[in-house]
């Protein structure tokens, strides 16, 4: 009963503490956001609000709720609310089946996993959750009984949903790795260095588009379009309704950093991982592992802004030819060379070298069915 | 009709292979980006940091003195005349004994005013003085207005002050 009680408590104080770590770098998100665009376009950034301007989150968050909270007359009113709820709740949701570290020894000989809960589903969990993350948008598009709203959110969740076939065949090849479904299972899987990167280098090109798409991030931005849709899914919305979708897209970046670190960059695994825990103890090893995970996360959430930064966003054709005719074939052919590997043993070398000849192919077909560029007669 | 051999032709055919894999020019692009993200960045926090600019820059006006400390202004009204904005009024008044070390001439302006919102920094009051009395300061700006009170610049914001002087490159 004690131990029963010292767990219970543990947990929450955990699942308290992941909530909070989330929130908190989804708020300095906003701000990190600006920051880097500022810098990459050689500016400044926000530096009024404190020291650097690292109360800018604060001031946001008091300027949107001071914002008056607008319900169109004509929208949907119960759907106009639970549009963006809706996506908070599905942005949140992820993080429980993430593994955040390994176990963790409390008072009383007992121990916790740093997970949320360890199901032998998690990766469908992620996938389901994801799915249902486009339901806040279109929800919240279709309440607000605006055309270009609808627009937003109807691009928002045939993206999504195209994009989610070659995150799925991207995923499948590490299922074939690891056996299986459980996300701490993968990541035992990866610990002392097997990253699944090193297998999987094409997987994990394609599983990065497609975060890119799910999150409706740069280059994949269409649902939010000032110049033809005015806004995108959230134009009749404001104060902090407006602010949950934003948050929620921020909040989205951190878990599918955090995912694609635990798919990919071997979760809490990092280098010298054994030394720490033979000298420094066990728990320490554990939270540096803690931290090399959130580290890895925040890296790819760098990486969201640097791509925001640089790239103009495709058409929504192209988006859709990426999507359908190069990422799902991609996909395909990642899963059959990663059963190749698996049956020749060799894991490595046949991936990369699949890739390799996967290129040259390319290259060759291209070299014979390539036209001269024709040169403009004046 | 071809007029000269400047014209360059646009070759737009079919892209590249490497050009419709998108990925080397992701890559190339992401690098510039990240060598920017390093740079100096090319803007400054304003009200913090001042840019310098220029020994000629027309900034706030100022009505000098002269080496003794006398004021120069002799209320010719010539820069009154010269402004287009009509920004300068002036009330002239008599040298009285004993004033000597404040005027230099016998004739000063007893009020000398100039309206900060209709002054258009032209320079022209500058070039117009005969007595070398009234500049525009290259390294102040005239500050924001928060009243309309502030807005008209007496004698009290405009005249030098000795122990400050504004003395540009070139001048005694």
């Amino acid at each position: 009963m004690e131990i029963i009680s010292t767990l219970f408590i543990a947990k929450a104080v955990f699942i308290v503490a992941v909530f909070a770590v989330t929130l908190g770098v989804a708020a300095y998100s906003t701000y990190f956001e600006r920051k880097v665009a500022a810098f990459m376009q050689d500016r400044v950034g926000p530096d009024r609000a404190g020291p650097f301007g690292i109360l800018q989150p604060l001031a946001d968050a008091v300027k949107m709720f001071m914002k008056e909270d607008f319900i169109p007359t004509n929208s949907n009113k119960w759907l106009f609310i639970a549009g963006p709820c809706l996506s908070m709740l599905t942005a949140l949701m992820t993080s429980a089946v993430v593994p955040f570290g390994d176990k963790l020894e409390i008072g009383g000989g007992a121990t916790i996993d740093l997970q949320g809960i360890d199901v032998n589903i998690g990766i469908l969990w992620v996938f389901g959750i994801v799915s249902l993350g486009v339901y806040g948008i279109l929800i919240g598009g279709w309440a607000s009984n605006n055309k270009y709203s609808l627009i937003g959110a109807i691009r928002a969740a045939s993206q999504n949903i195209s994009y989610e076939l070659a995150m799925g065949m991207s995923i499948i090849a590490i299922l074939m790795l690891s056996g299986s479904l459980s996300t701490k299972t993968i990541v035992e899987a990866q610990q002392n260095g097997h990253w699944n990167i090193l297998y999987q280098p094409l997987g994990f090109l394609i599983f990065l588009v497609c975060a890119f798409a799910e999150c409706n991030r740069t280059p994949f931005d269409l649902p939010e379009c000032e110049t033809e849709l005015i806004g995108g899914y959230h134009t009749e919305y404001s104060s902090m309704k407006l602010g949950f979708y934003l948050f929620a897209e921020y909040i989205n970046m951190f878990i599918s950093g955090a995912v694609m670190a635990t798919l990919y960059f071997g979760g809490y695994d990092y280098l010298g991982n054994s030394w720490v825990a033979e000298h420094w103890g066990e728990n320490v090893a554990t939270l540096i592992g803690v931290g090399a995970l959130i580290g890895k996360a925040l890296f790819f959430v760098f990486v969201f802004m640097w791509v925001r930064w640089t790239l103009p966003r495709f058409r929504y054709d192209q988006l859709m030819n990426l999507g359908w005719t190069i990422l799902i074939p991609l996909a395909m052919f990642n899963v059959v060379l990663t059963g190749f590997s698996i049956i020749s043993g060799w894991l490595m070398i046949v991936s990369w070298v699949g890739v390799a000849l996967l290129l040259v192919a390319i290259i060759v077909y291209d070299s014979v069915t390539y036209k001269k560029k024709k040169v403009a007669v004046n | 009709m071809k007029l000269s051999n400047k014209t360059k032709v646009l070759e737009q055919g079919e892209m590249t292979l490497a050009e419709r894999m998108y990925l080397p020019a992701i890559v190339g692009g992401m690098a510039t980006t990240l060598k920017h993200f390093f740079m100096k960045p090319a803007t400054i926090r304003y009200p913090e940091q001042k840019r310098y600019l220029g020994p000629i820059f027309r900034g706030q006006h100022i009505l000098k003195r002269d080496e003794e400390g006398r004021e120069r202004c002799t209320a010719c009204g010539l820069c009154a005349v010269a402004c287009p904005a009509e920004a300068i009024s002036m009330v002239a008044d008599e040298r009285k004994k004993g004033e000597e070390t404040l005027y230099r001439e016998e004739k000063y302006a007893k009020v000398y005013e100039i309206n900060m919102l209709r002054c258009i920094f032209c320079g022209l009051c500058e070039e117009a003085c005969p007595k070398q009395a009234i500049y525009l300061r290259h390294d102040k700006m005239v500050t924001v207005f928060n009243e309309r009170d502030e807005v008209i610049y007496g004698k009290d914001k405009l005249v030098e002050d000795m122990g400050n002087r504004y003395l540009r490159e070139g001048w005694k």
